[in-house]
């Protein structure tokens, strides 16, 4: 670790002090603002009572199992755009013209089939989370050492092998890359789904504060989803690292 | 496999073109190498050694003509010929050690995990890698992942061994090491070698025969028997009259080609 890790944190404290000094003197009744201290309190307490744990929970629940989903659809998509041209060619259209939709934008068509609740949520980061996982395997495979493909036909692995032993293992890094990517994503558009529509967890949390005017707890709510969105990022790093270690590096080490 | 009689050659190319669009490679090659042969290929760059290699490994077809091994044709790769390729370093796996490395092999033809460990070290240490097994190749110098690439041909129990150039990236001393290691191991097995390679002093060293090709397209130029005694010793062997002969002969024919 370096010496000078609290260099970073100079400007975040500044700006914290003077907002909670802005708020003391001038005093305010405000619908959107609250002092720093009270957006702490707001905070503590909500994890104290376990609401906001709870609101956590759903949330991450549905933004993983969404990833869950999506990912293996995109990743078994992508294996096989990737390594079947004609597939790609012919797919390319139908593909190019479903994948810019937003993913909000199908919340109605979600709302129809699943009605409130999880099922809707999972679906709509599915969706999400299937384009990019989809598009990052598809070129991981076109990455792959031509090398090794021939390795596999010389030494004559079956199919099923040879996507197990050698492409997957191979294209790994950047599928894993975009493993985060999409974790991003899903808790994005878990909460976006949450605050336009679905009452469950962190969005409608601070949706319901909103309407509630309770200022402090809406932003402390705010406060808590980046806590989570960083949190989760560093856990997939750290289950990078533990998980696959060595075959993750394997692209820098070459 | 069993219906090819013992005189028929390991590998044969009958009358084989091979052209990618405009370009031909090779035009009208005709080529045998005998059963237990060591044969070296050597000519100028775009002959078409590599080529010709490739189609005996049966990574690529010719357009016509027919390539053989042990008197079938070759529609795709077999399990009894090993390929080792020049670059070591994309052809391992950077992602598992060398004894997994070699394990691949084992896993392709389906040998039984109890079995493989023995067999496993059995391999590395004849490739002189024993103790080695839980390197990864990126710990390894270049002498030591090639060595781990042909203990992985090695566990194909292959009876032809195709070769594309693979010590022409090793220092001279690890080059010569390996020379001879091949030689003892090829001698154990009686197994066939087709070799490629750019150094001159190198094919006649290891060859048999050494075969020189001519570019553009890529046809035989040069068929000479090399009448060395065996087995051939690094110092020996290039001091006598012969060697140096043979060597003189086929740097004429490379400078005469590639003008």
């Amino acid at each position: 670790m370096t010496s000078g890790w609290w260099k970073g944190l100079v400007a975040p404290a500044a700006l914290i002090a003077a907002a909670e000094i802005a708020m003391r003197v001038w005093g305010s009744a405000s619908m959107s603002l609250a002092a720093p201290s009270d957006i702490a309190v707001a905070l503590a307490k909500g994890l104290a009572d376990g609401s906001v744990l709870h609101a956590t929970g759903q949330t991450l629940a549905a933004a993983g199992a969404g990833l869950a989903l999506g990912g293996l659809a995109g990743l078994a998509i992508g294996v096989l755009f990737g390594l079947v041209r004609t597939v790609d060619r012919l797919m390319e259209v139908t593909v190019e013209a479903i994948r810019p939709i937003p993913s909000v934008a199908i919340l109605p068509l979600a709302m129809l089939m699943f009605g409130f609740g999880y099922s809707m949520e999972i679906a709509i980061v599915a969706f999400s989370c299937l384009w990019p996982i989809m598009i990052y395997t598809r070129s991981a495979m076109a990455g792959i050492e031509p090398r090794l493909m021939e390795v596999s036909r010389a030494l004559g692995l079956s199919s099923w092998d040879r996507i197990v032993k050698i492409v997957l293992p191979a294209a790994l890094p950047r599928i894993l890359l975009a493993f985060r990517l999409a974790a991003a994503i899903a808790l994005v558009v878990a909460v976006t789904v949450e605050i336009a529509i679905n009452p469950l967890g962190l969005g409608y949390g601070i949706l319901v504060a909103q309407q509630g005017l309770q200022p402090d707890l809406m932003l402390a709510y705010l406060a808590w989803i980046g806590i989570v969105g960083w949190a989760v990022n560093a856990l997939m790093l750290v289950a990078q690292q533990r998980l696959f270690g060595r075959a993750a590096m394997a692209e820098a080490a070459q | 496999m069993t219906t090819s009689a013992p005189s028929t050659p390991a590998i044969s190319f009958d009358g084989v073109t091979l052209a990618y669009g405009e370009k031909t490679i090779v035009r009208d090659f005709s080529l045998e190498v005998g059963r237990g042969e060591i044969v070296c290929v050597i000519g100028p760059s775009g002959c078409g050694k590599t080529t010709a290699l490739r189609m005996a490994g049966g990574l690529v077809q010719p357009n016509a003509g027919a390539v053989r091994v042990l008197g079938e044709a070759v529609k795709s790769p077999r399990r009894d010929v090993a390929i080792v390729f020049q670059d070591y370093g994309k052809a391992l796996l950077p992602w598992r050690t060398a004894a997994a490395n070699v394990a691949l092999s084992l896993e392709a033809a389906g040998v039984a995990r109890a079995e493989r460990r023995d067999r496993i070290e059995h391999l590395l240490a004849k490739v002189g890698l024993a103790g080695h097994g839980d390197k990864y190749p990126t710990e390894m110098s270049g002498g030591m992942q090639q060595r781990i690439q042909i203990a992985r041909c090695l566990a194909q129990d292959p009876q032809v061994l195709l070769m594309d150039e693979p010590f022409g990236a090793l220092d001279a001393m690890t080059r010569q090491g390996l020379q001879d290691e091949m030689l003892s191991i090829v001698a154990e097995t009686g197994a066939t070698v087709f070799f490629v390679t750019h150094d001159l002093e190198e094919a006649v060293y290891l060859g048999d025969r050494v075969i020189g090709l001519l570019p553009n397209p890529g046809r035989t130029g040069v068929d000479i028997a090399v009448d060395l005694p065996r087995p051939r010793d690094q110092l020996e062997t290039r001091e006598m009259p012969d060697f140096l002969h043979l060597r003189r002969e086929l740097f004429d024919f490379i400078e005469k080609a590639e003008a």
